[in-house]
């Protein structure tokens, strides 16, 4: 069975985060890390390739330094990857993405996507059911567990309040949440045997996209003006000396909530 | 007026806002596939609802139902098409986008004539954005208005349609619920009450579920505490577990780091229990207490219930 895996450089959620001078993300930082749902998504690509054989391919989107996150899952056990790298898709919006990843997807060969549900930067959670639309590939997202039985998918479609059993054919495209797995770290030999595995650069031309459908000119959504919400001040902070729940009480009547 | 597309689902809380947001904007036309759809639609000021009946659309995840909202957006030509920033409204938002070739905004939290507002970087900056092809296809945040009844009678219409074998792709064998008791789920919820590393074991989590109750309220879990497994991973609040923006939002046991932070910084009035003073949560708690939160969390419980 042959997977292919959807992963995205962002920049690192845990350090302050900025959008430039034309109001988008500022991926010019130094500190860009992998998407953190998608180590999930490369870990259930790998447990179905050792349970099933085959083949895992990564997929990226990304300036050249997303590289970096390519390496990390080829390290991890990936086995090859193509990178879109193109001037052109830069500010290209959820829509132009997929036209790019469609395009990509219709030069591979294979039975399964995985994405992680949302990415850690924009985090609209659309592109799986986006790139379904494009390729005409059943999509279940959203998964807590994954299982393949021959031609046919089995997803735990997880929910506020528990969880729908979803089937399928293959192909599909899937997406999962952190429940469903515990990503494992690279190993020194996984790093060392990284570096001679094929990376692919592929630009927009190569995929037979128009770069006049992609990027930032041809956003079909314009972000007219950003501002920081002003920090959370701390109110007032008691140290307990025996009635700090009923002083936390208090405030709670005081506000209405009890 | 605008005309505007809701998609309303049965979820009840969630819907209810979509529509009055939708309202301020202009004349509502909700899509309902049953009839408790219908009747919320007309409580929230729906001027017209599409009662659709397809036969098995319930049966197939996403695409039945993405078919139908594409072929009545085509027919009604909406100024805006709203729809609750569920998965399920997130994933019909992305096909209706791909079908019509329109664009798309997710995690809507305002709508007026400056724009869509979205937080974006786990709430640190706010963004306006518009849709500059199609109409104004967005998905709504929970929480992003507070719902206001409006009743109305309004003119329904029923569709009806038969689902396409293509769209028979994705079939849903069977819905698992395992419910949380009476409480609300934690993203439509007033009040969260969250649980962090500080709990100490999944035993002890009846004492934040006690207080949730008390308070009406949801109960969640920071990330620590749900890899540590003393509460199921699905009631995690955080960059990559549910963002919540309550009324109220409790933090017990929580030192409140950034994945923590993200997924509950929008919340209206937050209050923390920690028993270290440099906890980062007190910088944005509105009242805190340093302590052990099994003193001070059972004396919460008395004086609610004194106050009852």
């Amino acid at each position: 069975m042959n997977i292919v895996v959807l992963v995205k450089q962002v920049p690192d959620s845990g350090l302050a985060r900025q959008l430039d001078a034309q109001l988008r993300v500022d991926r010019n930082g130094p500190n860009n890390v992998m998407g953190e749902l998608d180590e999930y998504a490369v870990e259930a690509a790998l447990q179905l390739k050792e349970a099933h054989g085959g083949e895992v391919t990564v997929l990226t989107l990304g300036p050249d330094q997303a590289t970096e996150t390519v390496r990390k899952t080829l390290a991890m056990g990936a086995d090859k990857a193509v990178h879109i790298s193109d001037e052109a898709a830069a500010g290209s919006d959820a829509l132009a993405t997929s036209k790019l990843l469609a395009a990509a997807l219709g030069r591979l060969e294979w039975d399964l996507v995985i994405a992680g549900a949302e990415s850690t930067d924009s985090g609209m959670g659309v592109m799986p059911h986006l790139l379904a639309a494009r390729t005409g590939a059943a999509a279940a997202t959203g998964a807590r567990k994954i299982d393949v039985d021959g031609d046919t998918i089995t997803v735990e479609h997880q929910r506020d309040n528990g969880y729908d059993v979803l089937t399928a054919s293959l192909p599909a495209i899937v997406s999962v949440w952190d429940t469903i797995n515990t990503p494992r770290y690279p190993s020194l030999k996984g790093i060392m045997a990284a570096k001679r595995k094929s990376v692919e650069t592929l630009t927009a031309a190569d995929l037979g996209v128009d770069p006049s459908e992609i990027g930032g000119d041809a956003a079909a959504t314009e972000v007219l003006s950003a501002t920081d919400r002003p920090e959370r001040t701390a109110g007032q902070i008691v140290t307990d000396e025996g009635d700090g729940g009923r002083q936390l009480a208090a405030f709670l009547a005081a506000e209405k909530f009890i | 007026m605008a005309d505007i597309l809701v998609y309303v689902p049965e979820s009840g809380k969630h819907a209810a806002e979509v529509l009055t947001l939708a309202r301020s904007l202009g004349d509502v036309t909700a899509i309902a596939f049953d009839d408790q759809s219908t009747a919320l639609a007309s409580e929230y000021g729906a001027a017209k609802v599409y009662r659709v009946t397809a036969d098995g659309v319930d049966d197939y995840f996403v695409e039945p139902k993405a078919t139908i909202l594409t072929d009545l957006a085509r027919q009604a030509g909406p100024d805006a098409f709203l729809l609750p920033s569920t998965d399920e409204g997130k994933a019909l938002a992305a096909r209706l986008a791909v079908a019509l070739d329109n664009g798309l905004l997710t995690d809507v939290t305002g709508l007026d004539a400056e724009g869509a507002r979205q937080d974006i970087f786990a709430g640190a900056t706010v963004t306006a954005s518009k849709i500059t092809k199609g109409f104004t296809l967005a998905t709504v945040k929970a929480g992003a208005t507070a719902a206001e009844p409006a009743p109305g009678e309004p003119a329904v219409e029923a569709v009806e349609v038969r689902v396409a074998d293509a769209d028979k792709r994705v079939r849903i064998a069977e819905r698992v619920d395992e419910p949380a008791g009476d409480r609300p789920g934690l993203s439509e919820a007033d009040v969260v009450v969250s649980g962090g590393r500080g709990v100490g074991s999944a035993e002890d989590f009846a004492l934040i579920e006690r207080v949730a109750d008390a308070l009406g309220g949801a109960v969640g879990a920071s990330r620590a505490a749900t890899d540590a497994g003393y509460y199921p991973h699905k009631f995690q609040v955080g960059q990559t577990g549910t963002t919540v923006s309550p009324q109220l939002y409790v933090a017990a046991g929580i030192s409140g780091a950034i994945q923590h932070r993200a997924g509950m910084q929008t919340s209206k009035v937050i209050v923390a229990v920690n028993k270290d003073a440099d906890a980062p949560i007190f910088g944005m708690a509105d009242f805190g207490v340093v302590g052990d939160l099994f003193e001070v969390l059972p004396q919460v419980l008395e004086e609610a219930e004194k106050r009852k």
